[in-house]
């Protein structure tokens, strides 16, 4: 079945200059490794399309079952220079959350879907 | 030694709640109040007003301020670590010596002055030697663009802060310091942390690294079940409850709304993160992979297991030089047809600059209400939206250009699609651009200055 990442994670985006980072924060340790399995950097790159023109690195931080995405040359020039509402990339974290997995049947089970 | 150092976090930038860091002193127990004011670009408009007046060029909500709390911090000896002196560290030390004398603390306060940031002066000599002082972002060579600098800074660590308070200084005034570094630099002056616990300094730095954004660690914009998070208008800001061995506990006063959890200390630790087992400091290169942390109680997080190692040898320079100009100006459109107007009114008013041959860099569009924030991944927009703000943006180096285009908004309201408003505020502003240039120059260039003086 499909899921929004939202019923799954959440989220928090800052910037370094041109760039968007975005941590994803799984609801829960069982969780994690279904994140880490679907959202690799391939799939961020294609969410983002046409918002990050550079390319997107994912860290692994199973500590705190979180993935950490950098979304380069995404910021319209970044800081001062970016002409956009959000020039720090503040609203990237729901932006994400807006990807739909697969999840297995059992994983579907697994996990408590929030509402 | 003291078992536990509470430091409390009063201003995550400079424009954050003013009460916040009255309510850490005067809200329950603290040792330290760290005080963060920089942001990136700040350097450089602080330096333009110390050209106009050699007595400003620091933050001037700091001394305001001290004067509010100084007299609870003497009394029970809270310390004071503050970047707050930008370019003119010694005027706004010298601003709170005469606050405290004023106070009748003279005699009772130490104020350490931390300087040696500002390398304006010396960015001549270091090109002259081959420090390029390339972009970090672009490696462009600072020469480029040598003629429109309007600051340059590095970033000192805690060490300078440290001697300070070994020095017996109670408030401690430093110009660009990481933010880090005022939570660490407490915490290796009270445990007695040496230059190479590379574990410990780094659990010093997570432990700012968490707080140095106020309540963004203790409920503010926390996306995790925001809607139960209980009296933000009373949120209290964060708190660091350190031990010598390196693990802390964030929590906040008692009687304070917002909420510390361990999904909110998460999302202020993957803020601005890059990659997690090299975050850099002066101090430290911390591991944000060996991060745990564990429930300890309502509002209370325990943070343990963090891991460092060796600094690196080069400092990070924070350069700013003028960049153009830019001006956005807005417009509303209302149903129906809100969208359709506003993509319409957009069309003329690009055909308009583009017949007066005004030349821009960028030319950037946004509907509020329809792509501002997540572009195409927000989907086609209802038809019937109810209303959709034009948002257009021009930025380049003419400034006649820019000051062109912000003549060419109004006139859209009786000379484009119909049923437009929102133009009350007059025509947009222009503004300079000043850009920020991150580099690298090796630490040995660079010599921090502490001074201790009498209030």
């Amino acid at each position: 079945m499909k899921v929004q990442l939202r019923n799954l994670a959440h989220a928090r985006s800052g910037d370094k200059g041109d760039t968007a980072n975005v941590g994803l924060i799984a609801f829960s340790d069982e969780i994690y490794p279904i994140l880490v399995r679907e959202v690799t950097a391939e799939r961020v790159k294609e969410h983002f399309r046409g918002i990050a023109k550079g390319n997107v690195e994912r860290f692994e931080l199973p500590n705190l079952s979180a993935l950490n995405f950098l979304l380069h040359e995404s910021l319209g020039g970044g800081g001062t220079l970016s002409l956009m509402t959000d020039a720090q990339g503040k609203t990237f974290s729901s932006a994400l959350l807006r990807m739909e997995i697969d999840l297995s049947e059992d994983e579907a089970r697994l996990i408590k879907l929030q509402p | 030694m003291k078992e536990l150092v509470r430091i409390a976090a009063g201003q995550g930038f400079w424009g954050d709640l003013l009460e916040a860091p009255v309510r850490q002193v005067e809200g329950g127990p603290i040792d330290y109040l760290m005080l963060d004011y920089l942001a990136e670009v700040t350097m450089s408009i602080m330096q333009k007003q110390k050209a106009r007046d050699p007595n400003a060029g620091y933050a001037k909500d700091f001394v305001p301020l001290m004067r509010r709390i100084l007299p609870a911090c003497v009394e029970r000896g809270i310390k004071v670590t503050a970047n707050a002196g930008g370019v003119n560290v010694k005027g706004c030390a010298n601003a709170v010596r005469d606050v405290a004398r004023e106070l009748g603390l003279g005699g009772k306060l130490r104020i350490g002055i931390v300087t040696g940031d500002d390398i304006l002066p010396r960015l001549d000599e270091f090109l002259s030697r081959g420090i390029e002082l390339r972009n970090m972002d672009t490696d462009a060579p600072l020469s480029s663009v040598i003629d429109r600098i309007q600051s340059a800074n590095v970033y000192l660590g805690a060490w300078p802060m440290v001697k300070a308070l070994r020095n017996g200084a109670q408030v401690v005034i430093t110009g660009r310091a990481t933010d880090t570094g005022l939570t660490l630099a407490p915490l290796i002056h009270e445990f007695g942390w040496g230059e190479t616990d590379w574990d410990l300094l780094s659990a010093g730095t997570i432990a700012g690294h968490i707080i140095e954004c106020g309540a963004q660690c203790s409920g503010g914009n926390c996306q995790y079940d925001w809607q139960s998070i209980p009296e933000l208008e009373n949120v209290g800001f964060p708190i660091a409850e350190a031990k010598a061995d390196g693990t802390f506990v964030i929590t906040k006063h008692d009687h304070t709304g917002g909420r510390v959890n361990v999904q909110s200390v998460k999302e202020q630790l993957v803020y601005e993160m890059g990659d997690p087992q090299e975050y850099i400091t002066p101090d430290c290169v911390a591991d944000f992979t060996s991060i745990h942390v564990a429930d300890a109680g309502p509002n209370r997080v325990r943070v343990f297991g963090i891991k460092g190692k060796p600094a690196t040898e080069f400092l990070k320079v924070s350069i700013s030089y003028s960049a153009g100009y830019k001006a956005v100006g807005t417009l509303v459109y209302a149903w129906p047809d809100a969208y359709a107007k506003a993509q319409a009114a957009d069309k003329i008013l690009r055909r308009r600059l583009e017949n007066l041959g005004l030349k821009f860099d960028q030319i950037l569009t946004e509907f509020v209400g329809v792509n501002a924030t997540h572009g195409p991944l927000a989907g086609d927009p209802q038809n019937e939206v109810p209303e959709v703000q034009l948002r257009i943006g021009v930025r380049g180096p003419d400034k006649s250009a820019v000051e062109r285009f912000t003549k060419e908004l109004a006139p859209l309201i009786l000379t484009g699609p119909p049923v437009v408003t929102g133009f009350a505020g007059g025509r947009p502003k222009v503004e300079e651009i000043v850009a920020y240039w991150p580099a690298l120059i090796p630490k040995d260039n660079i010599k921090p200055a502490v001074e201790v003086i009498e209030a």
